[in-house]
């Protein structure tokens, strides 16, 4: 299972805890993963990404492995350690004072 | 009508306010949605309990939200137990979808480049006066939807977008929105919308096609100030008896029409500025409108400090300042175009929210005020509903 951390405001609009679970199909990307998650609470769609273009949203990141992987390509493989569930794929909302 | 239920929209979420017929003891619940900007929340007229809910912020886009019980819990349209799809019983999420109908074009950007529509967010939500599954939606980058599912999906009436003119619409300063709907109670398929900055736009076949209805207006800012489209239009307001009269505030200027837009013409009269953002009309007076004049578009905040709602019993021109309850010192907040609204309680009560929080309540016609609340975060949006 591939394990995804989500900020309070998604995780209130999916009512979530902190983490969910996901069975995502092979590969495992960022694309994948995305869809998984859509799939599984489709009250996310278009907050995380664009409705139509799947464009990431400017104010999100994503983390792996302790790495920004934001820009890259989201049909890269994710690292062993999310595939295997050991650690989460996050989505991080860009911190914003005010 | 013996009570009557305040929605207060916010920068950091919504308030649902509600007090008997005195309107002097407020019970206030919130807030709803803590920490999204809620740009507009209004009741349908034709089910009081059905309430619709625009939930938006930087991060995560747009959400629409619904109440069935009169604001107590909400959901995304499409999310209660008899609707779900999928077989996990999640919420779905096409109510948030905005899509743009065929190629989305360009606009005009404010350095006078061709730009891509692009969706942003709901500014306001008008229900239908005679289907509770009806609502409209007017979003930035200026464009009208209409949802016949209660808010599940969106089709965009796209014959405003690509009236020949849209290609040169502008944003103003707060993007280019669509801030404001007015149907007509006598004929639903006439319908006026306002859009910052290109100007007001009816359609007499319910969003097929529509007409620029800005002659009369004059933009100094324009390099041509009389032009068709391109007026900085805040706000546009009707007595529901008296349809084919329209009352604009404008970003200079507070414009009366008496020919359902077809013309325009000015009735400042003695405002001591007619800047401004929110116009209102008296539930059971045509003629008695009400405004909250702004220092300049440079200085946006009550001239001399003194907050004062003014009230035109004529129609426009004369106007008197109602001051009774309000801060008449040191008050530098602003009151936005959808802050404002009446009920319709025998004698008819007024009401606005300020960016600074505070949310005023005149009971008798604006002679009297006094606050629901002080301390709310910055107001976007208030609307009321009188209920039995």
């Amino acid at each position: 299972m591939i394990r995804v951390t989500l900020p309070f405001h998604l995780r209130n609009l999916a009512h979530v805890g902190n983490e969910v679970e996901l069975r995502v199909d092979e590969p495992v990307c960022v694309r994948s993963t995305l869809d998984a998650l859509e799939a599984q609470y489709p009250v996310l769609k278009g907050t995380i990404r664009e409705h139509v273009s799947h464009k990431r949203r400017a104010f999100l990141r994503f983390f792996a492995a302790g790495e920004d992987i934001s820009t890259e390509s989201p049909d890269l493989p994710l690292p062993e350690s999310i595939v295997a569930g050991r650690e989460p794929f996050m989505v991080v909302g860009a911190i914003a004072g005010g | 009508m013996s009570r009557v239920r305040v929605l207060v929209g916010t920068k950091k979420g919504a308030f649902v306010c509600t007090a008997d017929g005195q309107r002097k003891n407020w019970q206030i619940e919130g807030p709803h949605f803590g920490g999204w900007e809620m740009y507009h929340i209004k009741g349908s007229p034709v089910d009081p309990d059905r309430i619709f809910a625009s939930q938006s912020n930087g991060w995560f886009g747009q959400i629409i939200q619904r109440s069935d019980d009169g604001g107590k819990t909400w959901s995304p349209p499409g999310s209660s137990p008899e609707e779900l799809v999928s077989p996990q019983g999640w919420p779905q999420g096409e109510s948030n979808k905005f899509v743009y109908d065929g190629e989305a074009g360009t606009h005009l950007w404010y350095d006078g480049t061709p730009h891509p529509w692009e969706f942003k967010r709901v500014w306001h939500l008008e229900p239908s006066l005679t289907d509770a599954n009806v609502v409209y939606a007017g979003v930035e980058d200026a464009a009208m939807f209409r949802s016949d599912d209660a808010g599940k999906t969106w089709q965009e009436l796209s014959g405003l977008r690509q009236h020949t003119t849209g290609k040169d619409w502008q944003p103003g300063a707060g993007g280019m929105c669509l801030h404001t709907i007015l149907i007509d109670p006598t004929s639903p398929d006439r319908i006026w919308v306002a859009i910052s900055a290109a100007g007001c736009f009816r359609t007499d076949d319910g969003g097929k096609t529509w007409k620029p209805t800005n002659k009369g207006l004059v933009s100094s800012f324009m390099p041509s100030p009389e032009a068709e489209v391109g007026h900085c239009v805040h706000r546009i307001a009707l007595h529901p008896s008296k349809p084919n009269t329209l009352f604009m505030q404008k970003h200079w200027d507070v414009m009366r029409s008496d020919d359902a837009g077809d013309s325009w013409r000015e009735v400042s009269g003695n405002l001591p500025s007619d800047f401004g953002f929110p116009i209102d009309v008296h539930a059971h007076e045509p003629e008695t409108v009400y405004v909250v004049p702004i220092k300049s578009d440079g200085e946006h905040y009550p001239p001399e400090g003194k907050l004062r709602v003014y009230r035109s019993r004529t129609g426009g021109n004369e106007w008197e300042a109602l001051t009774n309850g309000l801060p008449q010192e040191n008050c530098y907040c602003n009151v936005l175009r959808d802050a404002m609204a009446v009920d319709q309680m025998d004698d008819c009560g007024v009401y606005f929210g300020t960016t600074g929080g505070q949310v005023y309540v005149s009971p008798d016609g604006g002679d009297h005020w006094s606050a629901i609340g002080e301390h709310f975060p910055s107001v976007l949006s208030v609307e009321v509903q009188t209920l039995p």
